[in-house]
């Protein structure tokens, strides 16, 4: 009963092409958590930027009526939080975990609380098409069998998040700007010394993780979901955390990590055909993230200075 | 006050247009921290094309004084004029702006990158915003190392180099950025005396090309073999500025510290007893599953100072922690044999005892690491003092329930005999300076009344009345015949204090020489090298390099 559907749903098309989709959506937050990281700022409040962006995309959408604006509004909103985030860990060298915390926990509470007094309780209605972020599909190369259905029928964002990807990795390990952001996450001291501006630098960072965040959200909300609920996001800002360390704090590995986890969460969906229980398979995701990071973190190195704020003239 | 702080940043750079002789004028430079005094109306004047030492001890306010030129800390107040222009230094940034490099004690290089990515870093050919240039990195490094004759791998990572290549790229790193004004802080502390001529060789050399070197040290045979003129700070104040070729160690020691001071240790010959440590054909590994010890085989008798003199990272901290009982030995032998008191003649296993049952049996260990593993820094005086013998009868009822008065006694006691400056034993050991803190340690260990005792860099971070007074007292337990296995990086204390000096390279022992040996000779041996002449305890080296 179990293997003859498992095998159809994996050589189906829609599994992978719901594979990427997800992985696209966690590994937003996973480039922001590298990007972060790497000039020495750690962000576990993706979860909680991504749940801003899907609320505020979803809130200006409606009210502009403009997808674009959403799109827009989610990204600057995520960018804000991350803002906040920042002044806490960089300026006021305050426990980053904590921070990212209370961010998580208030980004929960806030957008439920702004959905429900809005709405009534009713929950915001579905979107109308026109005002969700469209799938894009590549003319003939969509109909290439499978990998037509797989690579080219993907949401706008899909697209997107490929050419950050590969803008990040080169951005990190090719210029000089990556080379002053791999120095102030390892040694922010000797960063300052060389003349790099430490905090200029961990403040852009830590905004366009959270940039990223706002995006990963609208791409959630006006996307795939087309409307806002309660604690939509999940959790997927957490296994983005996952994947950053479980991609040793590079955009490609990060992204190896997330098409896993993507598979997962496809998977979960997919297999409830085969007779397993619904919420078991839910954990699915969960359970290789747990798995992955057994497997690997001993292996993997942060930078040297990840989470240790900046004091200048502390070599004393 | 606009017009002032610009155009000295401009103007600087054409070097020519300075009138005043001095490249470097401090006045009236104050810092202060919550509760310390770091600069206190200090003045330096550093001529053009000189090498200048700023000596003081620990906490002079040498470092903080050189920090503000090089703008990582803010001066409270105080002027700085560079090339005799007044200048505002806010940051590295406009330091480098003035042509000032500084070599930090703690190097400023990144571990992971490469030779050349850590010289062009900020500085990258192409700007912030172009691809990372390796060729031309590559390139400019190769020429920068021609120029100064200089040779390094622009392609080797820093965590493959040894300290004295990356003491290197630091210097390099500085005249990539065109520093005309050099700053070294302690800078030859980590060094073998061979990289240390050689370091002087490069800084004579880079002083005839024109550049300006501030020296700082505590090592007064440098201040006199290096150096033309010396400022000597004391507790955050101006005490001298002399001529080197003009004084003496003496004076400046006795300016330094504000007394006379004994700078060499006084000691009769040793009468060495029974032999109390034998190690035997010892391997451990290290953290990083390194082979750290490779079959070392040493003995150590009551009545003597042992010295283990090496560059650090060849295996001494290892050896000092395995026979301390803090970390596993892989294979060989240790043992203890007591050589007076109750146990006398009694032999102990120590090889696979833990840091606890290593004290029972009367070993005292003073760590290298104060303050990671000496201390309970937030702690108060009293309970550092009785740290690791908590359960003695006399401290604790039961092994269990504190006895907080004689504690408090015993605190005290050792607080008068050991002349740690504290106003109470209440206080915690954060509140001391480090002179004082270790000691703490010394006192403790001392206290033990143990059969041998490991002294790991005893005097490490210490000034010098301190270390004068640590180096007496240790003396002092040798003439009682305790066993002594002293471990220093710092070759001068190794050679004033040991009887016998071992001489660890990789792992092993690579000769065990007397104190006459010369630093020459120490120094090729603590670098592999074998000098020409045989040895005289050749056959004690014979077990040691059996394996390999």
């Amino acid at each position: 009963m179990f293997w003859p559907i498992f095998l159809r749903v994996i050589t189906s098309g829609d599994l992978w092409q719901a594979s990427l989709q997800f992985a696209a959506l966690l590994l937003l937050p996973a480039l922001g958590g590298v990007i972060s990281e790497r000039s020495g700022v750690v962000n576990i409040a993706m979860e909680g930027m991504m749940l801003i962006g899907c609320y505020v995309g979803v809130v200006i959408t409606l009210a502009s009526h403009s997808v674009l604006v959403g799109l827009l509004a989610a990204i600057i909103a995520g960018g804000l939080l991350a803002l906040v985030h920042g002044v806490v860990s960089i300026h006021l060298k305050a426990d980053q975990i904590i921070s990212g915390i209370a961010i998580n926990v208030a980004a929960l509470g806030l957008t439920n609380y702004l959905n429900i007094i809005q709405t009534g309780g009713q929950g915001i209605p579905s979107l109308a098409s026109n005002l969700r972020l469209p799938m894009l599909s590549w003319g003939p190369l969509a109909q290439i069998p499978f990998l037509g259905q797989v690579l080219f029928q993907q949401n706008v964002v899909f697209y997107v998040t490929i050419v950050i990807l590969i803008g990040l990795q080169f951005l990190l390990f090719r210029t000089n700007l990556g080379l002053r952001i791999r120095a102030v996450g390892e040694h922010p001291q000797a960063a300052d010394t060389a003349g790099i501006a430490v905090r200029l630098i961990r403040y852009a960072c830590v905004v366009a993780s959270g940039l990223l965040s706002g995006l990963a959200g609208a791409f959630l909300a006006l996307g795939v979901a087309g409307t806002f609920n309660s604690n939509m996001t999940a959790g997927r800002g957490f296994i983005a955390l996952a994947a950053v360390v479980f991609g040793k704090y590079t955009p490609l590995g990060a992204a190896g990590a997330c098409l896993i986890f993507g598979l997962g969460l496809a998977l979960s969906v997919r297999l409830q055909d085969t007779g397993i229980d619904s919420n078991l398979l839910a954990t699915l995701p969960y359970i290789l993230t747990i798995i992955a990071l057994i497997g690997l973190v001993g292996r993997t190195v942060a930078p040297a200075a990840d989470g240790v704020p900046y004091e200048p003239g502390s070599a004393e | 006050m606009h017009e002032q702080e610009k155009a000295p940043l401009a103007q600087a750079a054409s070097p020519d247009l300075a009138a005043s002789p001095y490249a470097v004028e401090m006045r009236d430079i104050c810092k202060a921290w919550p509760g310390v005094v770091a600069n206190d109306h200090v003045n330096l004047r550093v001529q053009r094309g000189e090498i200048h030492a700023l000596v003081g001890e620990n906490g002079a306010g040498k470092t903080t004084l050189m920090n503000i030129l090089y703008g990582l800390v803010r001066p409270d107040s105080g002027e700085i004029y560079v090339n005799g222009e007044r200048v505002h230094i806010s940051g590295p940034r406009d330091a480098i702006r003035l042509h000032i490099g500084m070599v930090h004690q703690h190097f400023m290089l990144i571990p992971p990158l490469t030779v050349a990515e850590n010289i062009v870093l900020g500085q990258e050919p192409g700007g912030p915003l172009a691809v990372y240039d390796r060729r031309r990195a590559r390139e400019l490094v190769l020429q920068l190392s021609a120029r100064y004759g200089l040779p390094i791998d622009p392609d080797a990572r820093i965590e493959k180099l040894s300290v004295g290549l990356q003491q290197r790229v630091e210097i390099l790193k500085a005249l990539y950025r065109a520093a005309d004004i050099l700053i070294l802080d302690e800078p030859t502390g980590v060094l073998t005396p061979q990289e240390t001529y050689e370091l002087f060789d490069v800084l004579r050399a880079l002083s005839r090309q024109g550049k300006t070197v501030i020296f700082i040290t505590h090592k007064l045979r440098e201040v006199l073999d290096l150096t033309d003129r010396v400022t000597v700070l004391r507790r955050g104040r101006n005490v001298g500025e002399l001529v080197t070729r003009e004084t003496n160690q003496a004076e400046i020691a006795r300016l330094m510290v504000g007394r006379e001071v004994l700078l060499r240790v006084e000691k009769r010959p040793a009468r060495p007893g029974p032999v109390v440590l034998r190690v035997e054909n010892l391997h451990a590994s290290s953290d990083r599953g390194l082979e750290a010890l490779q079959g070392v085989s040493f003995e150590v008798h009551a009545g003597e100072i042992l010295g283990i003199a090496g560059v650090e990272g060849n295996g001494q901290s290892e050896l000092v922690e395995v026979l301390s009982g803090m970390r596993r030995a892989t294979a060989g032998r240790v043992t203890v044999t007591h050589a007076s008191g109750e146990q006398i003649g009694k032999t102990y296993d120590i090889t696979s005892m833990n840091a606890r049952e290593v004290r029972l049996v009367g070993v005292a260990h003073i760590p290298e690491d104060r303050r990671g593993t000496g201390l309970v820094l937030s702690d108060t005086i009293e309970n550092n003092a009785i740290l690791g013998r908590e359960r003695w009868p006399r401290f604790a009822w039961a092994r269990f329930i504190l006895r907080l008065g004689e504690i408090a006694h015993w605190a005290r006691r050792l607080v008068r005999e050991f002349d740690v400056r504290t106003p109470s034993t209440r206080l915690p050991v954060r509140a001391l300076s480090g002179g004082n803190q270790q000691k703490i340690i010394v006192a403790r260990e001392f206290a033990a009344d143990p059969q041998l005792l490991i002294a790991a860099q005893p005097t490490r971070g210490v000034d010098i009345g301190a270390i004068e007074f640590i180096h007496r007292r240790l003396v002092e337990q040798r003439d009682a015949g305790k066993a002594i296995l002293l471990v220093s990086a710092e070759l001068d204390e190794i050679r004033s204090l040991s009887d016998r000096i071992a001489v660890m390279y990789e792992g092993r022992i690579v000769d065990i020489v007397t104190p006459e040996a010369s630093e020459e000779e120490l120094g090729l041996l603590m670098t592999g090298g074998r000098p020409s002449g045989a040895s005289r305890e050749e056959q004690a080296q014979a077990t040691g390099d059996s394996g390999a």
